[in-house]
């Protein structure tokens, strides 16, 4: 068989700064193709190069044995490239129907009145090919992120594509959501349209993908089939060396109780929840997408209103109404959507980092530059932020760096209690590392740290007790020694 | 180009603009650069710039305010016809000050409590001020204002030969460009502005700031008010109307982002100057006030499409 894709000593260099260097790739019709590395190993590179969205510098790119030369995202799409981004193009306030047919609408000549009708009856049978069922004249935006998803992808296949790049799909989506996903994929890969899979969930992977492509630092390192590879092999060859336990042990134990949660409730979601975590305890927090993880944090740090509910530390009962107020009781968020909800993207690295820290960092309302400028060093030195200054702004850092701007900007508070929603989710499997080291170094320090994590491996590796969160309540609370992924999932999807 | 030439040429652009509209005028009219004139202008220039100072502040944290110009007038009519009763000029200044304070107070507390967009806030406050200085006044110029030197040195006073205006406006700069770079206060300007959800996720009270944000424009408008007031000896109904247009201008050639989180007051100092030298040159030059409007729009553009291409 000849590859539909086949790209050839691909060079890029953005002032200066190799990012890609002689990479090769081959993609056959018919396979799901992992393409892996850690963040800034150059895989979006790769991809934008793929799709026209940058030139490249050396190389050749060939569709189907041709030689091409994109200039834009839609000469690719022409040739049957289609991405599906991580971040979706969906215009929320129009229909289904509407977003599928954008810009090639079905009109009557060229009179320029629509075929509603012909573009409705296409919609729907594009979908039900993917088997969906989503009427056409649904506002696009009020459709769950899954259906968002296959909307797009419907839209891709509209425009012939033989070639799908997926950028993480999976983030946002339920776990049901990713079953149909995956049938979506398992029936396209049968039908020879190629997919190239980016993701930095494993399992996913090993379980979807037929090859593994890595790169690292803009580096071609090999390319596996799956059935010859293990995980560990893969991780080797991200990050270039031994990785050893991705769960670094914690030797101290847990101190006594700290902060006490009691009946917290809110206006649409949340019933009783009441939890409590101890000095230096991982309290992980399990549950299905939806079901309220989120929302019990983001009331307890006051960004969300509550109807009932008290909240103790060291005993002693706190009114907390704002974030102002949680941040004054040495309550740190570190929220799951760093872009929107963490950083001020256009804002630099030093000014994001010292933001929830400005009072310490002044003097009468008037900032002191010198101990603004140490403290950020300082963190950026602990945390291992990679950005080539203190001064650069936060958004051109790789996902990784940017959550370690989030917990840093947090650690600058010295929190007593530390929430993580999602730490590492974007995140990849070195600066993950990382991450778990700082969450054991604070541990230590005495802090309790709440951790909401989607990812089962994760909250049974890093947790000392699990609370599982079904529909708006606390389902059951597990120690770390009776832990396992299927009674998690048991409690999570409301089984005894 | 590199990263930090297109940097420093965009910060540097609306200085060369000016710049270079100050050499075009001075060849095309030999008395534009005398000092006599050049002090005019900056005169001129003053009321125009206190003004958008405090629209720098609102635009940065991502609003806008459309009522300066009648909180000039309502503030310069409270003033005017405390001191035509004959109150102590000091109180009667500060309570022209105040009442401009509590409507930019207003106009925060509609904006932030209510969560009325500011366009449509202060669209609405624009009017209701409009209108509240039209019943204060009766719709008739306050005139009579008494002899305080105090109070006539506002408006028409000199330090040597600077006109006070031209002080004040300088002091305000001084001051807000510390306040923005240097302060807690102004760094939360700044972060509302670039995210106000992260901002108040990172425990930064956003509704405070947003609120002192607009009562400082309303205490520049106000006084603004006064130097006006100040200088025609009678405060008019209808003073300040569509300054707020001047201001967003002065912001916008300066390079501020009218989306928030991005910009500088030494900008806006530049835009107002670019406007006030326009407006000179053009008089000098014996353009017809009609055709002056044409070309105050164009530079306008102009700038702004200048600077979409740097990015």
């Amino acid at each position: 068989m000849k590859p539909i894709i086949s790209m050839t000593n691909i060079s890029k260099s953005f002032s200066g700064n190799k990012v890609l260097n002689d990479v090769s790739l081959d993609i056959f019709p018919g396979e799901i193709h992992a393409l892996m590395g850690e963040n800034g190993a150059g895989k979006s590179t790769l991809m934008k190069i793929l799709t026209g969205i940058y030139s490249k510098d050396g190389g050749t790119i060939e569709v189907n044995g041709a030689t091409v030369h994109f200039k834009d995202a839609k000469e690719a799409e022409h040739a049957g490239i289609s991405v599906i981004h991580q971040e979706l193009n969906i215009i929320p306030y129009l229909s289904v129907m509407e977003n599928m047919f954008l810009g090639k609408q079905l009109t009557y000549g060229k009179t320029g009145i629509l075929k509603t009708a012909a573009m409705k009856k296409e919609t729907k049978r594009r979908l039900s090919q993917l088997g969906i069922a989503i009427e056409p004249e649904k506002t696009a935006g009020d459709l769950s992120v899954g259906h968002q998803q296959m909307v797009e992808i419907a839209k891709a296949l509209a425009t012939d594509a033989k070639v799908l790049i997926m950028d993480e799909p999976t983030a946002a989506l339920t776990d049901r959501e990713i079953e149909t996903l995956f049938k979506v994929m398992n029936g396209l890969r049968k039908q020879g349209v190629a997919i190239v899979y980016i993701s930095h969930r494993m399992e996913e992977i090993f379980r979807m993908c037929d090859r593994i492509s890595v790169l690292r630092d803009g580096k071609y390192i090999g390319t596996k089939p799956i059935q010859d590879t293990t995980m560990d092999e893969i991780i080797k060859m991200m990050v270039g060396r031994e990785l050893g336990d991705l769960f670094p042990d914690r030797d101290k134990s847990a101190g006594k109780e700290f902060l006490r949660v009691e009946d917290l409730s809110g206006p649409d979601l949340l019933e009783n929840v009441s939890f409590s975590v101890k000095e230096g305890e991982v309290l992980g927090v399990a549950g299905l997408m939806g079901a309220g993880r989120s929302e019990i944090v983001e009331t307890l740090f006051g960004a969300r209103a509550k109807s009932g509910g008290k909240i103790f530390i060291e005993g002693k009962q706190v009114k907390i109404k704002n974030p102002f107020d949680a941040k004054k009781a040495g309550i740190a968020f570190v929220t799951e959507d760093r872009k929107s909800e963490g950083l001020i993207l256009g804002m630099s690295v030093r000014k994001n980092m010292s933001l929830p820290n400005l009072k310490t960092l002044s003097n009468q309302g008037i900032i002191s530059s010198k101990r603004e400028k140490a403290s950020a060093r300082n963190f950026i030195d602990r945390l291992n932020i990679k950005t080539h200054s203190p001064e650069a702004d936060v958004k051109n850092l790789s996902g990784g760096n940017q959550q370690k701007v989030v917990i840093g900007k947090w650690l600058g508070i010295n929190p007593k209690i530390l929430i993580l929603d999602e730490p590492t989710r974007g995140v990849d499997i070195g600066a993950k590392k990382e991450i778990y080291n700082i969450i054991n170094e604070l541990t230590e320090q005495g802090v309790a740290i709440i951790m909401i994590s989607s990812e089962l491996p994760e909250v049974l590796g890093m947790s000392d007790r699990i609370m599982v969160i079904h529909e708006g309540r606390v389902a059951r609370i597990i120690d770390k020694k009776d832990a396992n992924q299927e009674n998690i999932m048991q409690a999570a999807t409301g089984g005894e | 180009m590199s990263r930090k030439w297109t940097h420093t040429l965009q910060t540097a652009g609306p200085l060369i603009g000016l710049i270079l509209i100050v050499i075009i005028l001075s060849i095309l009219s030999p008395s534009f650069l005398s000092l006599n004139n050049i002090l005019n202008v900056l005169r001129q220039v003053s009321i125009n710039a206190l003004i958008a100072f405090g629209m720098t502040l609102v635009i940065l944290t991502g609003g806008i305010d459309l009522s300066v110009g009648s909180i000039l007038a309502l503030g310069g009519a409270i003033t005017a016809k405390m001191l035509a009763g004959g109150m102590d000029p000091i109180l009667a200044v500060l309570i022209g000050l105040l009442a401009g304070g509590i409507m930019g107070a207003i106009n925060g507390i509609v904006i932030t409590k209510g969560k009325v967009a500011p366009f449509i806030a202060t669209l609405a406050t624009m009017t209701i001020f409009r209108g509240l200085t039209l019943v204060y006044t009766d719709g008739r110029p306050i005139t009579g204002l008494g002899d305080s030197t105090f109070f006539k040195m506002i408006g028409k006073g000199y330090i040597s030969y600077v006109p006070l205006p031209v002080i004040w406006m300088l002091i305000a700069f001084v001051i807000l460009l510390f306040v923005l770079k240097k302060t807690v206060f102004g760094r939360g300007i700044y972060a509302v502005g670039g995210n106000e959800e992260a901002s108040i996720l990172s425990g930064i009270k956003a509704g405070r700031v947003k609120i002192w944000v607009y009562i400082i424009t309303g205490v520049l408008s106000a006084f603004a008010g006064l130097i006006l007031t100040s200088r025609l000896n009678s405060a008019q109904p209808n003073a300040g109307m569509s300054y707020e247009l001047d201001a967003i201008a002065a912001v916008v050639l300066g390079g501020t982002s009218l989306v928030g989180g991005r910009g500088w007051i030494f900008g806006t100092l530049v835009g107002a100057l670019i406007i006030g030298v326009l407006n000179n040159g053009l008089n000098l030059l014996n353009v017809s006030p009609f055709f002056q409007q044409v070309v105050k729009g164009g530079v306008i553009l102009l700038a702004v499409l200048i600077d979409r291409r740097n990015k």
